[in-house]
């Protein structure tokens, strides 16, 4: 498909990727400017809004998303709303587990090796074993 | 080719959901872990990586505008950025296995305090590890660019394979976008 639209370039100016470059920089000073500061959560919200700000500059202009046919951003886009969906709905189990049967998990965390401490038992320890036989 | 990166980012999308979910686990940790990691080297690499992504994307519009030379020289400078990372990456990587800063049982650094900090390298080690994988890929695709631009097989009527790699570069760009604030930045 790619070769389909390559024929209508789109020869932007060296202005706008000289732009967009310094501007990405810019924003990489910036975001290491500010995990200098201490803003509690606030911190991961700014930290991932210029990295989006950043990823959108180049998908929209290194990428030439802005220019092509708008079928490849719905492409790029569906990727990443299933990637969000994917994560939202994993956390949704990882965060709330625990909370309606602590007794359930109990044992669970017990038994699991590196889960609060270093290992409990070694992974060459027979005792898994003799609980299946 | 949209079709792929589409496949890539689910790809490292697993690895995202995963950090997510150890990150919410264990939030004082990742920020003790993060420390280990110095954020001058990866404030280095991810300008040299935005500098190779302006050269590639330049380097397409010199072959659309039939400038051949040019763009073979962008693509090399592109070539060189993206070895400048690994190198960089390399000296970071030999800092942690000296250290002991390894994922799972091998980690046998003592200086983090907070839960499970084994976690941090094993996802650390996984994401970067996976990214730079994709790094040296790229470096091979674009040495291959370089001799078939040497060759002048590409013109304003055809640089489809320097379109193409370059889509794949700035997608490897942006994974690592992320990646630095997530590791490196954690406040």
């Amino acid at each position: 498909m790619t070769e389909k639209y390559s024929h209508h370039h789109h020869i932007l100016p060296l202005k706008i990727y000289l732009g967009i470059g310094g501007t990405l920089i810019f924003l990489t000073l910036i975001t290491v400017a500010v995990a200098q500061v201490h803003l509690g959560p606030f911190n991961l919200v700014v930290a991932l809004a210029i990295a989006v700000v950043k990823a959108v500059l180049v998908g929209l202009f290194f990428m030439h998303l802005k220019y092509d046919n708008k079928l490849f951003g719905v492409i790029f886009l569906s990727s990443l709303a299933f990637l969000g969906i994917f994560i939202i709905i994993t956390l949704f189990d990882t965060l709330r587990r625990g909370d309606i049967y602590p007794e359930v998990g109990l044992p669970i965390k017990e038994n699991a090796a590196m889960y609060d401490t270093m290992p409990k038992t070694t992974p060459h320890d027979s005792s898994g074993h003799e609980e299946v036989r | 080719m949209w079709v792929f990166l589409l496949t890539e980012v689910l790809f490292f999308g697993g690895l995202f959901c995963a950090y997510a979910i150890y990150r919410a686990w264990h939030p004082e940790m990742f920020f003790n872990a993060h420390k280990a990691l110095d954020w001058r080297m990866g404030g280095l690499n991810t300008i040299v990586l935005i500098t190779s992504s302006v050269t590639m994307a330049l380097s397409i519009r010199s072959f659309q505008l039939n400038r051949q030379k040019q763009g073979t020289w962008l693509l090399i400078v592109t070539l060189l950025c993206a070895a400048a990372f690994m190198v960089v990456k390399y000296f970071e990587y030999a800092h942690k296995f000296h250290v002991g800063q390894l994922p799972g049982k091998f980690y046998t650094f003592t200086g983090i305090e907070g839960t499970n900090p084994h976690i941090f390298f094993s996802i650390y080690f996984l994401m970067t590890g996976l990214h730079g994988i994709h790094v040296l890929v790229g470096m091979g695709v674009i040495f291959w660019l370089i001799m078939r631009a040497r060759k002048g097989h590409f013109s304003p009527d055809y640089y489809t394979p320097v379109e193409v790699t370059g889509l794949y570069w700035h997608l490897v760009d942006m994974v690592w976008i992320f990646l630095f604030p997530l590791f490196y930045l954690i406040g």
